[in-house]
This record gives C-alpha cells, structure tokens and sequence, in this order.
C-alpha cells in the first residue's frame, strides 16, 4: 500500500464519528467578524495606512504625481544610492530625474550582481491601512520577488488612494492566489534577542514608501 | 519521533532543574512578561477578536472532521500548480523522502527557513548522516544550531539565551560554519544581527537547494504560505532552484478567503503584530520564463502522529494549533521551567497535549507531560483558536492514570493503565470510598487535626512522587464541619 493511501485509511477511520451528513463547509463556519475595523472616510484610511506603515519603521513620504520623480531621485540622493534596480514595467517617468545606474531586473542576471546594487524601486499591487502591510504580485511595476529581497534599499510607491483597502479580508478579495505574494511590513526586523526588535536583518533594512496622490 | 530527545527526564526532574537556574528564570520572565502585555495590546485593538476567533476554531474543525477530502483537493491544486506532492507517514520516511530529494539535485547543501515539522522529525540529524549540511537561517535558529543547543520555544526558539551568551556563541562558532564573527562583536542586538547577516548572506546566496515548512496551505488553490520576520524565509523560498516544503497534514484549510481569518489572528497571537513584517505565499512553481523562485517544489505531507491524534475526539482539537505560542507565554508553568523540560519540540501547554498525543505515552516524559500543567486555564483563554488545552490534558491524565483505548500508527490498541500511578489511584478510590461513609470521614478529619503538629511535609513510600512536586495542604486545626457546627458558619464567633 502506498503511503497516500496509509494515511488517508488513517484519517478516514480515525474519522468514523464524523456523520455523513456532517455540517457542510458554507454553514460550518460563521463569518461574524468585520470586513472593515471602524469607520473611516478614504482620506483617513490612507491616514492610517501612513501611520501604521511609520509604526513599524517604515519611511513614509507623501507626493502628487507631478513631484514623484523629484521625490524618488530625492530619496536615492538622500540614501547614497549609485546604483538601482528597475523592473520590466516601471513607469519610466517615475525615474525621470535621477542619475543613479539603471539595472533592469533580468532572469538571467545571478543573485550575488544583485547584491551589488544599492536600491530598487517598485510599485504594488496593492496596500492595508489596518496592518502597514505593502503586498507585491510580481505585476510588471514590481518585478521578480528577489529584486526587493536583496537589495538594503526599498522605495515602494502606493496609488493613493486607489491601490489602499482598509483590512485583510478588503485585501484577499483582490488579490489572485495564482501570483506569487509577498507581503511587506515595515523593513526586515528580529526580536530574537531578549525581544529586542532591530531592524535589518536579511531583507532590506530600510523601506521607504511614497504615497502618492492620483490626479 | 525526533531522536534529539530521547532519554529526557520525566518533566519534574528537568523542570526542578530548569527551576534552580536564575539566569534562565530571569531570561524566561523578562521575555514571557514582555509579550505577553504587548499581545494584550494588539488584540484589544480589534473589536472583534471573539468572532475571529470562533471563526478560525470552525475552520480548522470543519478541516479536520473533512481532513481526507482537503487533502485530496490540495494534492491535486499543488500538482496542477507545477508541484510534486509526496506522502509519508512516519518521521522516518518524511526524511528518507527529502533526503532522496536533496541528492537528486546533487547538492550537498541546503537553506532552511524555521519549521516545527521539520525539527519534529529530526530533519537536519537525518540530512548530516546523508552528509548534506542543513544551515539555519531565522536568527535564532542560528543561535540554537551554533550553540548545539536545543530550541526551547516556538517562536523565540533561542529565548532562554541572553545577548551576552549568543556573542559569546557567535564568537566562538560562526568561523567553523562559514563566515566567522567580526573582531570586537559586542553584544548589542543590532550588532549581532549584524553578524548573522553577513554570515547567512553567503549561504543564501550560493543556496541551489531550500526547505521549509508553511504556516498553511489552501486545498482549494494549492497554495503555500509562510510568515516571518527576518527575510531568511524570503531567501529561502525564492532564490533556491528547488524548494522541498515539510508540512503536516493538519495544516490544511479549505479555502483561499479562510486566510483572512488566520492573518488578523497568528501576528498579533504570536509576536504582537499588527502584520509580521513579511508573508509569502505561492502556488506550485511560477512559468519557467519569468525565473522567479524555485523552478522545481516539493511538498512533502506528513503524517507522524497525527492521524492517531485525529483519532482521539477529546484530543482531536490539538490539531487545530497554529504553532502562535500565545499559550507559553502565559502559562506559568512554562515560565519558570522552561521549554527544555517539555523535552519536545512542542513545549509549553500545547505541548503538554500534543507531543503526548503525536508520540503515544509510552515513554516518562511523555506520560508525564500531561501532568506539567497547573490547569489555571489561561492557555485557553488566549488561544486564537480556542482549543481547551485544560480539557484535553485531564482527558489525557484520565488515560494515562486508568488507562483505555487509544489509536497507534492507525491501529486501535488498549492502553494500560501507568505503573507509577497506581499509589494515585488507591489513594483516589480510598476517597471515594471515605467520600460515601461520612462516619469515617469525620473521624479520620479528627483524627488529622489532632495529630497535624506530626505531620511530615512529604509523603512516605509512593506518595513521595506526589508530594515532591506540590506542597502538601497543611490541615486545620479543627475539621471544617465541626467548626460550621460549633460556630454555624461564623455567626457566633466569640469577639
């Protein structure tokens, strides 16, 4: 006997008190949480997301689309940057107005040239207001998952306030489970001395998000 | 199961030891009374923390009562997905798989993010005798592995050591596994952090070959999903070219909108988060063409146990632990001895229920853990998924003490009563008996009062196990039926 079989004869008779017509999944489980946590107005919500992604250390800046490209050459200026990551589908104008070295994110380019480079900037797919949670689906803005894994230095930018949900459940709905998800709170952080929280450890030590507002 | 832990003291012999150390107290208490306020904190702030948590307790039973169904549903979303899903039923041959596994790749190497199933089987011993080196890369399972030490919590595996003992382990072990420590470490978190950094960044980086476990897996979608907080599972889930993930069958859920449940209520059980700074999901392996994560990915399904635990009604609901560790933060037990004197991978109250559940009781220490336990309940009232773990340890104590019907390795077997409770259970039907002739009960409670000056403040012969653990009730002066006689509940105590 296969073990797939073993243990699903194991599970089946360890399961024989299980009636038949047992509650079926839709009924089992009630749903009487919230959708959303509060009240809010789509301002505040985008409020809260700033706040709650500042609590947890990120770097949070807000723009119009007509300053992003100062605010991005700005923030690469600030961090020291000379080189930087671009995804196959980044708006360009996004990087209009830095000089920093362009590298685009190719498959074929190894793990330790990425390690090189100083920053990546990226957009997402969308972000949580209640959690300061960024979420990444790989879409063309974001590229591969490596590419904001390696490099010390994260600029994420946020559609506000179209790509902002208020909650986890808001933002499941959005998203496809087939994409390969990466959700992003706050910088690379352990508690694991005495629960001491540092930041940094191996994702990138800074995070920086620009929020910026649709025309 | 593990061999790490084979010939551990019953848990009263390694928790009155634990429980002599004031360093490890001290380390305990600062880090358990630590979180555990702050996880007040996090769940206050949502309103609806009670439904929440109703909801994740129906989930999870609903999985459970319909465990064949889901894991047929996941077995064919992860193949259709790309993956390979491999079953094995004991701890042995979950490692003969992997290591199969790893050596078809040819490495002999390979980058581990933190997993209790993967420690529960003893993965990385099995991976050393095959000669490929397993590295550990959440921090403090580093810690744990330079040291040689064994993971005494389930989040915070290292929450027993202090800053100063992991400089001192660090500096004295990195240099045998890789990049040494920088000259002049101090013990600062940050600069320790620092060193793990660039001592794992090479292995990342080179790493063909990563094993994890998973947090959840979504039968409907085929999907996967770690939390974390470091970007060790990051790395390792998406620069190796094969991905080998471990998981135990129960960590099945039906559907893909069950997460939102399980991601408001794992962060702020377990770390007291809002969100755990990072989560990957993923599903099978992604096209070929885009190179982002692993191109091959194994999912090895384990049994080891858990069927047998799934056999017990009482003690089914174990099962339903999303391995949050609210339970020993809490638990005073847990807080003075320490996660070593569970001698399991699973410590504290959780693991009082299921490592005896996982292993059988044949052994000391697992027939003693079900006794490791004051019962005061908070493990209970914090659990995110409400398993009565108070419930389920007088259940186990029940059997082990009298004995009864119990499931190993899918057959049923009777279970004899234990040899060292047979003093508990004389003693128990002497009560019994003294409880239905009220005659002798007064008497012998004179008699106990009269003689109390006599008393000896342990037990004699059989009684001495008993009483070496808990400070024996000293008796009053007077029987309370003679006092609420004489004084008719206090009313006409003389001023």
């Amino acid at each position: 006997m296969s073990s797939r079989d073993l243990i699903l004869g194991r599970v089946r008779r360890a399961l024989a008190d299980v009636p038949r017509n047992d509650t079926p999944y839709e009924q089992a489980v009630q749903r009487e949480y919230r959708r959303e946590h509060g009240d809010r107005s789509t301002a505040r919500t985008v409020d809260l997301l700033a706040e709650n992604l500042a609590d947890y250390r990120a770097l949070v800046h807000r723009c119009a689309a007509g300053d992003l490209a100062r605010t991005v050459a700005g923030l690469l200026d600030a961090h020291g940057s000379a080189s930087v990551v671009v995804p196959a589908g980044l708006d360009g104008t996004w990087l209009a107005e830095t000089e920093v070295t362009r590298v685009p994110d190719r498959a074929e380019d190894t793990t330790a040239a990425l390690d090189r480079v100083d920053s990546v900037v990226t957009g997402c797919a969308l972000a949580i207001a209640e959690t300061g949670t960024l979420v990444l689906d790989g879409g063309p803005d974001q590229g591969r998952r490596r590419i904001t894994l390696v490099p010390d230095h994260h600029i994420c930018v946020v559609r506000v306030p179209g790509q902002v949900v208020a909650s986890v459940p808001q933002a499941l709905e959005r998203l496809d489970p087939a994409r390969p998800l990466t959700w992003i709170s706050g910088p690379s952080a352990t508690s694991d001395i005495e629960l001491d929280r540092v930041e940094g450890v191996h994702g990138p030590r800074t995070l920086e998000v620009v929020l910026v507002s649709e025309e | 199961m593990s061999g790490t832990f084979v010939g551990m003291p019953a848990f009263p012999e390694a928790a009155r030891e634990a429980v002599g150390n004031p360093t490890l107290r001290g380390n305990l208490r600062h880090a358990t009374h630590t979180i555990r306020a702050k996880r007040a904190v996090a769940v206050s702030e949502l309103d609806d923390w009670a439904a929440l948590r109703e909801a994740g307790k129906q989930i999870k039973d609903h999985t459970l009562r319909h465990l064949d169904r889901y894991l047929v549903q996941l077995e064919e979303s992860v193949t259709a997905a790309g993956g390979v899903v491999h079953w094995a039923a004991d701890a042995d041959e979950a490692n003969r798989i992997v290591v199969g596994l790893v050596r078809a790749t040819g490495e002999s190497e390979v980058v581990k993010v933190k997993s209790m199933a993967t420690q529960e089987i003893g993965l990385n011993e099995a991976l050393e005798a095959a000669g490929i080196h397993a590295y550990e890369t959440d921090l403090a399972e580093l810690i744990v592995q330079l040291g040689k030490d064994r993971p005494s919590h389930i989040l915070v595996p290292a929450i027993h050591r202090n800053r100063g003992e992991i400089r001192e382990i660090f500096a004295r072990e990195m240099s045998e596994w890789g990049r040494p420590a920088p000259e002049n470490l101090t013990d600062t978190p940050a600069e320790l952090a620092e060193a793990a950094r660039l001592h794992l960044r090479e292995k990342f980086l080179r790493a063909k070959v990563g094993i994890s476990g998973a947090n959840f897996m979504v039968a409907e979608t085929g999907t996967l999903m770690v939390v974390e907080s470091e970007g060790n599972g990051r790395m390792c889930l998406t620069l190796p070219e094969t991905l080998i993930s471990v998981v135990g069958i129960e960590k099945t859920v039906p559907t893909w909108r069950d997460l939102e449940v399980f991601l408001q209520t794992l962060p702020r059980s377990s770390t007291a988060e809002r969100m755990n700074p990072y989560t990957s999901m993923w599903t099978g392996t992604t096209d070929s063409g885009a190179a982002d994560g692993p191109r091959t990915f194994h999912l090895v399904l384990v049994d080891n146990g858990r069927t047998d635990t799934l056999a017990d009604e009482v003690g089914r609901q174990a099962l339903r632990c999303i391995r949050c560790s609210a339970c020993l933060n809490v638990c005073p037990v847990y807080e003075r001895a320490g996660g070593h004197a569970y001698g399991s991978v699973y410590p504290g109250p959780i693991g009082a229920i299921l490592s005896p559940q996982l292993r059988g009781t044949g052994s000391e220490i697992d027939a003693s853990l079900p006794y490791a336990s004051s019962l005061c309940g908070a493990c209970y009232e914090v659990c995110p998924v409400a398993i009565d773990i108070p419930e389920v340890l007088v259940h186990l104590r029940e059997r082990i003490a009298e004995g009864g019907q119990v499931t190993r390795q899918g057959n049923k077997a009777v279970l004899k009563p234990a040899k060292g409770h047979a003093a508990e259970r004389a003693a128990m039907r002497a009560a019994r008996w003294a409880f239905g002739h009220p005659g002798a009960l007064r008497t012998g409670q004179r008699l106990a009062s009269r003689t109390r000056r006599f008393h000896p403040r342990t037990l004699p012969g059989p009684g001495r196990a008993w009483s070496a653990t808990r400070d024996l009730p000293a008796v009053p002066a007077e029987p309370f039926r003679d006092w609420w006689q004489r004084t008719r509940g206090g009313k006409d105590v003389p001023k």
